[in-house]
């Protein structure tokens, strides 16, 4: 899988300059999976999926042209194709009104429907959003689905968890670490074959109704016509029903779609419209301030755990007989020597068969263990600089080595470590936005779930960047006092 | 008079090198003794092994019935009768960068002798006194002068009332007039019955204030 994407994105960095006028570049994400977009198992080079043949269809409509694919983040399709990375992003894109407004959208070319998904036992008590009050609904993060639970949250009293793939809330789901999935009827309807068709129950009448759409440049108004019209062909003469009946995902209400979209009367969007400009931005301040509280939180319970964690290792790496040093350096050097996004996904999915942690939990367990071994390295440089004689002096006196430890050689090497432990702390403020890979929707999270709504990083991107600072410049400044006045007193204090 | 450290035979190897070849030394019950020699002749070392913050090689080292046996140090559990017999003034004065002055000096008292806060205080004021530094005793130690912070070492040093005090080099930091005081000092100490080994270079002093001088070579 992993060799896979790497193929797939080599192919996909190939520079645009100098590309053929015959050839349409189509974006989307393979990770996404079929029906949309997948490797071909058979071919993992190739990719495969209905949107695969929908954008092949598309190019053969504008001039006879082949469309060639470029992989890119799902959640960056609308910030790449503005890039000029490709001329039009696909791979099951939503009608937003707020796409609409930043860039140049297609006719829709698909009808969804926002399935709920819940646990057998449930089926017959859950019939829409109204029913899961105080329960824990999982989707796609930056959808027209989170948006919904993000309503629903206040309306009805819900948890929305955002999740960063269309896979794990269906595994989470069957786990009991949610309890209900709200996403597109054909990936529920793909979650529900791939658990073996009885693991849980698909909600029959949906939440709402949305639309995909292919998502262009706000300057390619003029290509976006020519697709629209290539689209229509397609409908007309049967052949988007083909694709849609190939990859098993056409039922009448395509048909009836079809034929209004043909008509002129489909409508765009299937969220309503929020509010614009500064009324905007304010709309979203509750959500980021709650978003930098689940950060500082977060980041200052991790933070307590990694100093205490990192004591003991310190403690056992200057105290602890030869195994115990052994031990606490494996422990050390494994955790630096291996990424933290890793060890996230390792505490929350791999341990889930032994142990199924909260998210949160598990971010604090991930942040906080990685952070002890930082930190342990830091007490032990610090608790090696306090001066032997100043030791000595405390043995003639007649302390015991805890004595020591605990009034001397402690106080002093907290000295050094002070400083230090602030700059880490500020790392860890930001390391922190790493978590939003296990559903803990944390400040850089919100703010790109803002900026996808919005259609826009540049307002989201400022507030988030003044959050941050607003949390950090303290805790640097504060370091740089300390360091200060500790090395002007130690410099003159030893002799 | 008994003595109160005996020492036989004591000998301390780097590898290869000898730094104490066999001394032997006796102090008695109130004797303040000097114990001189060129640098690097192993006086600090004496000390050291005294104090046990470091092994010997061969010889027997006894202090108030206390013995000390060659070979690796033993662990502090096994020497806290050795403490509370033998105090050591570092060179560098060592003075907690962490505690005020009085509090270096009640430290000991508090933890070690476990008295009261108000009862150490009082007498590590008494003591910071009668050292004339009775006026710093909030100052850190990093405030300090030379002869201020060693005469705060002496009183944490003496704090734990140890009948043997050891000494490194009192004088290597101080102007003649604090020689002088520092010299009044001891002798003082000496007069209330406590034994006093000094590791001077400066024969100037060991000669006016010391009853013996034992020379290391």
């Amino acid at each position: 899988m992993l060799t896979t994407r790497l193929a797939l994105s080599l192919v996909a960095t190939l520079p645009l300059q100098g590309q053929s006028p015959r050839i349409l570049v189509w974006g989307g994400d393979a990770e996404g999976g079929a029906p949309f977009v997948e490797a071909d198992p058979a071919n993992p080079s190739q990719v495969r999926g209905f949107d695969v043949e929908v954008a092949a269809r598309i190019a053969r409509g504008i001039g006879d042209r082949t469309a060639r694919f470029v992989q890119v983040q799902w959640s960056n399709i609308d910030q790449s194709v503005e890039r000029g990375d490709f001329d039009i992003g696909m791979s099951g894109v939503e009608d937003t009104p707020a796409r609409r407004a930043q860039h140049a959208v297609t006719l829709p070319y698909f009808e969804f429907r926002e399935v709920l998904a819940v646990r057998p036992q449930d089926a017959g008590r859950v019939h829409g959003l109204a029913d899961l009050r105080g329960k824990r609904v999982a989707t796609l993060g930056a959808t027209i689905a989170y948006e919904l639970l993000e309503r629903a949250r206040d309306s009805v009293g819900l948890i929305a968890i955002s999740y960063d793939d269309d896979v794990h809330p269906y595994a989470d789901l069957v786990t009991g670490r949610v309890d209900a999935v709200l996403l597109d009827h054909i990936i529920a309807q793909r979650a529900l074959r791939r658990a073996g068709g009885n693991a849980f129950v698909i909600v029959s009448s949906p939440v709402a109704i949305g639309h995909y759409v292919g998502v262009l440049a706000h300057t390619h108004a003029a290509l976006r016509d020519s697709i629209d019209h290539a689209l229509r062909e397609a409908m007309r003469d049967g052949s988007l029903e083909q694709i849609f009946r190939r990859w098993n995902v056409w039922d009448d209400g395509e048909g009836a779609f079809f034929e209004r979209v043909l008509r002129g009367g489909q409508g765009t969007a299937a969220s309503a419209t929020g509010p614009k400009g500064l009324a905007q931005v304010v709309a979203y301040l509750p959500s980021l301030a709650r978003a930098a509280g689940v950060t500082l939180v977060a980041s200052a319970l991790s933070m307590l755990l990694a100093v205490v964690v990192g004591l003991g290792l310190a403690s056992a790496r200057v105290y602890g007989s030869s195994w115990v040093r052994m031990l606490a350096t494996v422990y050390v050097e494994v955790i630096r020597g291996t990424p933290l996004l890793l060890q996230l996904f390792v505490i929350y999915y791999g341990l889930a068969g032994v142990v199924r942690l909260p998210a949160f939990l598990a971010a604090l367990l991930a942040l906080g263990l990685n952070y002890a071994a930082y930190e342990a390295e830091i007490y032990r440089g610090a608790l090696e600089a306090v001066a032997r004689v100043q030791l000595e002096a405390a043995r003639t006196l007649g302390l015991s080595e805890i004595q020591i430890l605990r009034l001397v050689r402690g106080p002093q090497a907290l000295r050094y470590a002070l400083a230090p432990m602030t700059n880490d702390f500020v790392a860890l403020l930001k390391d922190s936005a790493l978590v939003s890979v296990i559903t803990v929707v944390e400040l850089t999270k919100q703010t790109a779930i803002y900026a996808t709504n919005v259609g826009s990083w540049v307002v989201p991107g400022l507030l988030c960047a003044l959050v941050y600072l607003a949390m950090s410049l303290p805790l640097a400044r504060l370091a740089r006092r300390l360091e200060r006045r500790w090395s002007a007193s130690s410099s003159r204090g030893s002799a | 008079m008994s003595a109160l450290l005996t020492m036989g035979g004591v000998r301390v190897r780097y590898g290869a090198r000898d730094v104490l070849h066999g001394l032997s030394l006796e102090l008695a019950r109130g004797e303040l003794v000097a114990l001189m020699g060129p640098s690097g002749v192993g006086k600090s070392t004496a000390l050291r092994v005294i104090a046990a913050l470091q092994p010997f090689d061969e010889g027997t080292i006894a202090v108030d019935g206390f013995a000390l046996s060659p070979g690796p140090v033993p662990p502090e559990s096994r020497l806290v009768p050795l403490r509370r017999r033998v105090g050591l003034v570092f060179q560098a004065h060592a003075l907690f960068e962490h505690l005020t002055a009085l509090d270096n000096v009640t430290l000991a008292p508090r933890i070690v002798l476990r008295k009261s806060k108000a009862e150490a205080e009082t007498a590590a004021m008494q003591l910071l006194a009668t050292l004339d530094v009775g006026a710093r005793a909030n100052a850190w130690p990093r405030e300090l002068s030379g002869g201020e912070a060693q005469r705060v070492a002496i009183a944490r040093a003496l704090a734990v009332d140890p009948p043997l005090l050891l000494m490194d080099e009192p004088t290597a930091a101080l102007d003649p007039a604090r020689r002088g005081a520092l010299g009044t000092t001891l002798r003082h100490l000496r007069e209330q019955g406590r034994s006093l080994l000094v590791a001077t270079h400066d024969a100037e002093f060991a000669r006016a204030y010391a009853d013996r001088v034992v020379t290391l070579n």
